[in-house]
């Protein structure tokens, strides 16, 4: 436990990727199986332990510590878990901390009657930080910003192997992942994934602006919509049925609808909605349905889920990948027309024959759903990554508006001495008929590093209030944010959510009192 | 006056801590006429006292950090030497705190009053060793005075320091660290590591490393961040004022990893929201357990409780059968720094 505690312990005080892979990477260089191992499944949400650690806790801490004081710890402390690895009375500290493979395999075993047992005796052979990675382990919210690719990246970086071939092999092996590290590590060969269905690594594309658009041959390209939803791909080998997200993470219990639809021996690229009466709804009812282990059939009736096939990898046994696009998207129709599962239709082609044709259609296309154009070379095999020259994505013009700046937070990492985050609003009726400015976003980057030495001194020269790490700025410069699409919140004082904003432009020139209206955004919403 | 009715012969007033048959305060502030001073810290040494009684340590460094708000008289007493004021016979005794630390021993007609200042009881090679004073009346300190507060080994911290130092090595690491005590401590912590190379402090620290080497601690050697070469700052270690970490100042560093030695350090949230990287858990307070075994070891049947967080320790108090007392004393800072 102690290195992978001190692993957890950096990870999550810090804020910079590449220093998260560095310490990642070194963790996996030095601790032995199968500790690495399961430290991996903890850090890519692989470990579940079906045990009521909370109700455990609370009856283990009655007969250790004084309510009062734990109440006014816990209220100083701010967390539950933490306040717990805080306050343990440690009794055994000198003595040998358990390791990491000796908790998860006991607590794989062990009957439920056995845990706090088992649990109180590690606790006392651990120091604060050693409770405090235990508790996050058991209680499965490790929450120190590593996602399931970055730990495989950082699996890359420490093994010279490719990621995509990381990716590949991941889902055919389980927890402590011996096979894995082995051949990482150089000492066995790659593990086998034949016949279940493993994740393919997705083609991703470039994107592309007006002016680079000129330099393409129309004739050697196809065009379809990019669709708003999430790039998955759909697997079905040998009974094994699966969804999986662009960076290799299973959804599939989120969206048994689409996964049962699909007949067996197949792998689809596509985009997931959620679709009602042919419609695609927003982007925000897909979200509703995203980041669930399982999901109700209230919300599989209301948000009934979809995938527009992009493409076809697999048919059968046969890996279709090195046929030109063309070939696969015929191979691709022919298969829907013979199976045509419910819950998917094709990504439509769109015909043009010129740039401008192309041009007109990508100003024109505002309906629901459709962020921008994708085009893809003819004569395209189906590559791991983002190939160069071979897919293009060109999204729709950004939505505008002018904001003023209300608040600036320090960053992290590189930027901790920085105002770098900044919040802005615009204008609305107050109670008393007076204008006022209300929040409705925001965003940490657009700008350039001169910029941000500017927007630095502006927001230290103009602190009206500070709250910690925040300060409140007078408010009086104008910001042009750009964003993707603005959307109803219940969640926000303003009651819209924007997606994607970004400091666009620095109006240093404009007044305040001439930044948009709240009704101006709400008039956005596509809902 | 009853020296067994403790308020009779020790209370608050608007300058704090006052004993009456000696005619003094403690760490008063607003200036007064007649001072005994725990420790040189800003919120325990303030300006503009007529008489002062303290260690030879907390008298130099407050010649140093005060200037012309230095005491006008000033009178030095070493550990363990008995001084009779007024009514009153007053010694001090090592607080364990920072250099020249003390705490305050009154007897007054055969009972004992302890005031302990600031103190902590684990080790420190800067400073000397707290001793427990048996007294009747013990006014303690509780700046950590919650369960949560267990500093744990101060060493182990630096070695994480050092390991990260040595795991990005293209990076400053920039330790904040108040600079009377905790600074000359992190210094001190990392020469017992092993740590050789030259450490590199920001100038506001200059003046309180050269009163600590000038009392005979050893602090290796040091070199001013400001001015130094970008080059030389990668891989190295570098001290500053807390105020200075995260801004401006920081900037001259190569990509500046942040760290923050003290006590406070323990809960995550504080750690974040001061953006720190690398905590550091290093105090130089008592923790939870060195507050309530120091009050049982002294004996006392009664314990005021001055700044921090005293309706824990009170709590405490009153769940031993002692009689606990919140001592509110205005003008002291919540922070260990």
């Amino acid at each position: 436990m102690k290195a992978f505690s001190a692993l957890l312990d950096r990870l999550a005080y810090t804020p910079s990727r590449n220093d998260k892979l560095r310490l990642m990477a070194d963790y996996f260089a030095a601790v032995p199986d199968p500790d690495r191992g399961y430290a991996l499944a903890a850090l890519t949400d692989g470990l579940f332990f079906r045990v009521p650690f909370r109700r455990i806790f609370a009856e283990m801490l009655d007969a250790r510590v004084d309510p009062v004081l734990f109440k006014l710890s816990r209220d100083y402390v701010g967390d539950t878990a933490e306040t717990i690895s805080l306050l343990w009375p440690a009794r055994n500290e000198d003595a040998d901390p358990p390791r990491l493979v000796d908790v998860v395999e006991a607590v794989q075993k062990a009957a439920p009657a056995e845990i706090p047992q088992l649990l109180a005796g590690w606790l006392d052979r651990l120091d604060a930080t050693g409770r405090w990675a235990l508790l996050k382990l058991l209680t499965g919210a490790l929450r120190v910003g590593v996602s399931g690719r970055l730990a495989k990246t950082a699996l890359a970086s420490w093994s010279g192997k490719p990621l995509t071939d990381i990716e590949e092999v991941w889902h055919g092996v389980a927890p402590p992942y011996l096979p894995l590290f082995a051949w990482l590590a150089d000492e066995g060969p790659r593990p086998d994934t034949g016949g279940s269905a493993v994740f393919r690594p997705l083609m991703l594309s470039h994107a592309i602006d007006h002016r680079e658009l000129q330099t393409i041959t129309p004739a050697d390209f196809v065009a379809e919509w990019k669709w708003d939803g999430i790039r998955v791909q759909a697997s079905r080998q040998g009974g094994d049925k699966r969804l999986f997200s662009r960076t290799g993470d299973d959804i599939s219990g989120a969206f048994p609808d689409v996964v049962e639809a699909l007949p067996d021996g197949v792998v689809l690229d596509g985009e997931l909605l959620v679709m009602r009466e042919d419609a695609v709804a927003p982007f925000n009812d897909l979200q509703q349905r995203l980041n669930r282990k399982t999901v109700t059939a209230a919300m599989l009736k209301s948000h009934p889920a979809h995938i527009r096939l992009y493409d076809l990898l697999f048919e059968g046994d046969e890996d279709l990948r090195a046929l030109p696009f063309a070939d696969r998207r015929a191979r691709l129709e022919a298969w829907h027309a013979k199976h045509g599962p419910a819950r998917t239709d094709v990504s439509e082609i769109i015909a043009f024959e010129s740039i401008a044709q192309l041009e007109t259609l990508w100003a024109g296309a505002r309906e629901t759903g459709i962020e921008g154009l994708m085009l893809k070379r003819r004569d395209s095999p189906y590559l791991a990554g983002r190939p160069k020259g071979h897919w293009y994505k060109w999204k729709r013009a950004p939505l505008m508006i002018d904001a003023v700046l209300l608040y600036a937070q320090r960053g992290s990492g590189k930027r901790s001495s920085y105002y770098s985050d900044y919040t802005f609003g615009v204008w609305r009726d107050g109670a008393d008929g007076a204008p006022e400015l209300v929040p409705v976003g925001k965003s940490y980057f657009g700008f350039t590093d001169e910029e941000l030495k500017q927007l630095d001194s502006f927001v230290r020269a103009n602190t009206v209030d500070s709250f910690g790490p925040v300060r409140q700025v007078a408010p009086k410069l104008v910001f042009e944010v750009a964003f993707d699409s603005v959307h109803r919140s219940t969640r926000h004082k303003s009651g819209v959510a924007m997606r994607f904003p970004r400091i666009h432009r620095i109006r240093w020139d404009k007044p305040a009192k001439e930044a948009d209206r709240l009704e101006t955004l709400q008039a956005m919403i596509v809902d | 006056m009853r020296p067994n009715h403790f308020e009779d012969w020790l209370r608050v007033d608007a300058k704090g801590l006052y004993c009456r048959p000696g005619g003094f305060h403690i760490d008063p502030h607003g200036g007064a006429r007649r001072a005994i001073i725990t420790h040189g810290h800003s919120d325990h040494a303030r300006p503009g006292h007529d008489a002062a009684l303290a260690t030879p340590e907390t008298l130099a460094i407050m010649g140093a950090r005060l200037g012309d708000g230095a005491p006008r008289r000033p009178h030095t007493v070493a550990y363990g030497e008995p001084l009779s004021i007024g009514d009153v016979t007053v010694t001090l005794f090592p607080a364990g705190h920072v250099l020249g630390s003390a705490q305050v021993l009154i007897e007054y007609q055969g009972v004992r009053a302890v005031v302990s200042g600031d103190y902590k009881r684990s080790e420190d090679p800067t400073c000397t060793a707290f001793t427990l004073v048996p007294c009747d009346l013990f006014i303690t300190e509780a700046t950590f005075a919650l369960p949560v507060f267990q500093h744990g080994d101060a060493a182990q911290e630096v070695t994480k320091l050092i390991k990260s130092v040595e795991q990005f090595p293209e990076r400053a690491h920039v330790v904040g660290a108040y600079g009377l005590g905790k600074t000359q401590r992190v210094i001190a912590l990392l020469r017992a590591a092993g740590y050789e190379h030259p450490i590199f402090i920001h100038g506001a620290l200059q003046a309180c490393c050269d009163l600590y080497e000038s009392f005979g601690v050893r602090l290796g050697a040091l070199k001013p961040a400001t001015g130094a070469a970008r080059d030389d700052l990668k891989g190295a270690i570098a001290l500053a004022p807390p105020s200075a970490i995260a801004d401006r100042w920081a900037r001259r560093l190569p990509d500046p990893l942040t760290s923050f030695a003290s006590g406070w350090m323990r809960v995550r949230a504080r750690a974040r929201q001061q953006g720190v990287e690398l905590p550091l858990v290093i105090s130089d307070h008592a923790d939870w357990r060195e507050l309530t075994e120091t009050i049982a070891e002294t004996g006392a049947r009664e314990v005021w409780v001055t700044h921090g967080r005293e309706e824990a320790l009170l709590h405490h108090i009153e769940t031993t059968g002692k009689r606990g007392r919140a001592l509110a004393l205005i003008g002291r800072e919540d922070d260990d720094q």
